[in-house]
């Protein structure tokens, strides 16, 4: 029997209930949104229950929106059930003042990274990390690059003249 | 109809055995002597033995490549030998995007090259930090080491790249042998924190 979406939402429902915040299928993929201080619950359960295998983490990420007050970061999670070929997106939002979650390095080792990466450029805090620093940007940079309240160009630079280039 | 093809439109010395030479410094020459001052005689070595060291980072440098390749052949200039030791060169071309985390790596290349030394920015990146305005590049490699010669393009051809080299040993042939201990090179040295 293959692991459909509708066994996913079924399990994760009777575990969690309410901490489930919404679910919906945004380009096909079916996507969580949990309560932010139950990301590393979900994910133990989708990793450790055997009918669920959802083993391998593709990808943490953050986005940034300005609009949505008192959650404007959300911390996304993609896993994978290799077996079945599932994929199943997970997205927790925390509100810019305090963006803390649970760290995943417990559980994927290859989450280490990712959350240094959207430390880097988000300043999503996460709790527990082994080594929370810098990974890509220099060290000396001194906020989150990618957060909107920051502009794209680089503010070091002085012979662009703002009326002949748009900024 | 086919056009003409010229060579060497401007006609250079050349002794009996075919060699091309370099022209002659001002300065006297009579039966069997000739005087010139030193500055020119080592301005005039040191111009036609750079010995290049390609900082190549993005696509600038596969238009190195195609300079010091045999049809564009950098080596006409005496620049034939690429040196991937800072200690042993003489003229850093910067070619490609640098990014501010390689901002210190560059210094450090620069820092490790002995004086005499010059610095050539390829491309719009290296000199202004082209069209990537945006956070994690360096706008220009002149923010971290002093730069002589910046050719623009995106990429720049070879020739233009060959046009900056020979605009480089321009410079090198008139530069005064005092310059280096002078006051105005330690206080541009000083401007970017070295020495």
């Amino acid at each position: 029997m293959s692991l459909t979406y509708e066994i996913i939402k079924e399990k994760i429902d009777s575990q969690f209930g309410d901490k489930i915040l919404a679910w919906e299928e945004s380009y096909g993929m079916l996507s969580a949104t949990v309560q932010h201080d139950h990301n590393l619950k979900v994910l133990t359960f989708l990793h450790d229950e055997p009918s669920l295998g959802f083993q391998f983490l593709t990808d943490i990420t953050g986005v940034h929106y300005p609009e949505r007050k008192g959650e404007e970061i959300a911390v996304v999670y993609h896993v994978h059930n290799l077996k079945e070929n599932v994929r199943l997106r997970l997205k927790v939002f925390v509100p810019i003042e305090k963006p803390d979650v649970f760290t995943a390095t417990g559980l994927f080792s290859g989450a280490n990274w990712m959350e240094r990466e959207t430390y880097d450029f988000f300043g999503v805090i996460f709790i527990g990390h082994p080594d929370l620093r810098r990974v890509l940007n220099v060290d000396e940079m001194d906020y989150f690059p990618l957060r909107k309240e920051y502009p794209l160009e680089d503010q070091t630079r002085i012979d662009k003249d703002d009326e002949m280039f748009g900024r | 109809m086919a056009r003409p093809v010229r060579f060497n439109l401007i006609e250079k010395a050349t002794s009996d055995r075919g060699i091309n030479q370099v022209e002659l410094p001002e300065g006297h020459m009579g039966e069997g002597f000739f005087a010139t001052s030193l500055d020119k005689v080592v301005g005039l070595a040191r111009k036609n033995s750079i010995w290049p060291l390609p900082f190549a980072t993005s696509c600038c440098g596969i238009e190195f490549m195609a300079t010091m390749g045999s049809h564009y052949d950098l080596s006409r200039f005496g620049s034939e030998r690429v040196g991937f030791s800072p200690r042993q060169c003489d003229l850093l071309m910067v070619m490609g995007t640098i990014a501010k985390k390689m901002g210190p790596v560059l210094r450090q290349v620069y820092l490790q090259m002995a004086e005499p030394r010059w610095v050539i920015a390829v491309g719009a990146c290296a000199s202004s930090g082209g069209i990537f305005d945006t956070y994690s590049v360096l706008q220009g490699i002149d923010q971290v080491i002093p730069v002589d010669v910046y050719v623009p393009g995106c990429p720049p051809r070879p020739e233009a790249i060959i046009d900056g080299v020979m605009k480089i040993q321009d410079l090198i042939q008139d530069e005064s042998l005092r310059r280096r201990n002078g006051e105005q090179y330690k206080a541009l040295l000083e401007g970017y924190g070295i020495q």
